[in-house]
């Protein structure tokens, strides 16, 4: 143990793992309670895997990963007496996902024959609120978008506001057990307890955000989670893992993650500025962080919302045959030209919105641009088609009247016909919906609880739900 | 000119939010960091020109104690959109590597 030479005063969080789900170790949270822990706080959500999972509402992770880990983390904290708080339930933190995490909470508590006092915060949003704060001109956005509109609102299929940290705080002063939290920023589940406990503000946000995809800020991310040591001018960054470490630069490296501007965030309450930031070693394992600043603003929730759009139909085939080999833009060309065409003479009127993309793997499927010139040509490409209608059957039906044509187009006209190579029959694969991200904004409430519904599910209450709106 | 690609000991690009990419050039110590911190041949426009983005929001900011310019800019389109190539961004470096800089 190094207990003398790091912080006396720090409010110590485990944070198991960057993503409820991706798996937790018994050990490495035994060792964050050997090392005085007074939560368990872990993100179960993302924005990252794109807008399919809110639009849906269905988590990305499944069911028995969730339990898995929570069977793990219930455990330990039901025996070290700490609360456990679970930020963005069911990825997107829709309410639906709320509900979801808490019923294999329920289940896993019966198993454990616990009987914790759990709290749910939800965070999505009614369309009409938002029309009606639209109206009042306190939905801000966020660059690269612009205003909002009502119809924008209303495409959404869900809308979520990001949760700051004093609805889990007044959870946890309610005596909750489990908090289970609707879409909230990454760092303020991981925040709320060192905030609650008094520890430094700046200082708290700054741990967070170094914490918040768990091991991903130390020398070996494979080795598991952090522990976040939070005290009121410094917090200390610790691996869960004895034979891990969390260096200086990989602490400080962080901030790059995911994050456009490395040294400011914004946050429900305030603003983070790490530009000053000081990252030394205290030990061979553990850095310290000096220098954070922290900034209050009047409070705002960020918004997410997202959509369903049209829908898609792919196909793919292998091509080894030299000709069209080297000559891969021309035959590119030619197939966008012959199926885009094929889907106009077939359809007509029905044909009024669609879209047909190939990406040409193997040579520039990633990118879709000019391939320098001079460039070998490849040995083999994977091309794939992909076409986009407004219901799944048109698609499907498009689909159907290229294959042939995406099968047997020849590079030139007057030669053999060609058969390239479909790995699947059929060949035609229902893909389902686009979707997209519609929200890049901000909403300002008159506090941290305006927009946020806790449900309170209490054994001792007989397990009847109280509703605090 | 040496290529960037030749010059950073690890270039990398990735989502940052639904509506941002975000670039990190780790260079390979002080000197060569120093070097090319405002080099022109990462200005906006370039960006603008590998990546169809506004120029004009494109920020550049360079992490000292790291050796690494972070360059970030919005999508042309929003993630996950009908002809979306990279849901993650995370191959979008690629085509920095072949950037002369002087």
């Amino acid at each position: 143990m190094t207990e003398t030479a790091t912080l006396s005063d720090a409010i110590n969080i485990i944070v198991p793992t960057g993503m409820l789900g991706a798996g937790v170790s018994r050990a490495q949270i035994q060792y964050g309670i050997g090392r005085g822990a007074s939560a368990i706080a872990v993100d179960s959500g993302s924005t990252d895997s794109g807008p399919a999972y809110l639009a849906r509402g269905v988590s990305k992770m499944n069911r028995e990963s969730i339990k898995r880990d929570l069977q793990i983390v219930m455990t330990e904290a039901h025996t070290a007496k700490i609360p456990l708080l679970v930020g963005s339930c069911g990825t997107s933190g829709t309410d639906a996902g709320v509900d979801w995490t808490r019923d294999i909470v329920l289940e896993v508590a019966a198993e454990l024959g616990t009987s914790p006092k759990i709290v749910c915060l939800y965070s999505e949003q009614n369309v009409d609120d938002l029309i009606r704060k639209n109206g009042e001109g306190a939905i801000v956005p966020l660059p690269p978008l612009g205003p909002v509109s009502d119809a924008d609102l209303k495409s959404c299929e869900h809308i979520v506001a990001l949760l700051g940290p004093e609805p889990y705080i007044a959870a946890l002063e309610a005596g909750a057990d489990i908090v289970l939290g609707g879409r909230t920023t990454d760092t303020a589940v991981l925040a709320a307890v060192p905030l609650m406990r008094g520890a430094g503000t700046a200082q708290a946000w700054h741990a967070a955000k170094i914490a918040e995809c768990g091991g991903l800020c130390t020398v070996n991310p494979s080795l598991g989670g952090v522990l976040m040591r939070v005290g009121r001018d410094a917090f200390e960054i610790e691996p869960l893992d004895i034979d891990n470490q969390c260096s200086p630069d990989t602490v400080s490296a962080h901030l790059l993650y995911e994050n456009s501007d490395p040294f400011t965030l914004t946050e429900p309450g305030g603003v983070l500025d790490a530009r000053d930031a000081d990252y030394r070693w205290v030990d061979n394992r553990i850095t310290r962080v000096t220098g954070s600043r922290w900034t209050p603003k009047p409070y705002t929730m960020k918004l997410e919302g997202a959509r369903g759009g049209d829908f898609q139909t792919i196909m793919l085939i292998g091509i080894e045959d030299p000709e069209v080999l080297a000559n891969l833009d021309e035959f590119h060309d030619l197939m966008q030209k012959t199926l885009t065409n094929r889907i106009r003479r077939t359809f007509g009127d029905e044909a009024a919105r669609f879209d047909v993309s190939l990406r040409i793997y193997g040579w520039n499927g990633t990118s879709g641009r000019p391939v320098p010139s001079g460039t070998m040509p490849p040995r083999d490409v994977g091309v794939m088609f992909v076409v986009t209608a407004p219901t799944q059957e048109l698609a499907n039906r498009m689909a159907k009247a290229c294959n042939p044509y995406f099968f047997h187009t020849p590079l030139r006209p007057g030669i053999e016909m060609p058969s390239y190579a479909f790995p699947f029959t059929p060949a035609e694969i229902p893909r389902g919906q686009v979707y997209e991200f519609v929200l890049n904004h901000i909403v300002q409430t008159r506090d941290a609880f305006e927009l946020v519904r806790s449900v309170t599910i209490d054994p001792a209450r007989e397990n009847k739900g109280t509703v605090n709106a | 000119m040496p290529k960037l690609g030749e010059i950073c000991r690890h270039v990398r690009s990735k989502n940052a939010g639904p509506f941002w990419i975000t670039v990190d050039l780790f260079f390979d110590g002080e000197e060569t960091f120093r070097r090319y911190r405002d080099a022109p041949a990462l200005s906006p426009q370039t960006f603008a020109n590998l990546f169809g983005t506004n120029p004009e929001l494109v920020k550049r900011i360079p992490v000292d104690n790291l050796h690494v310019i972070k360059i970030s800019y919005p999508r042309p389109h929003p993630q996950g959109w009908m002809q979306e190539r990279d849901m993650h961004s995370g191959q979008q470096f690629a085509r920095l590597l072949d950037l002369e800089i002087d």
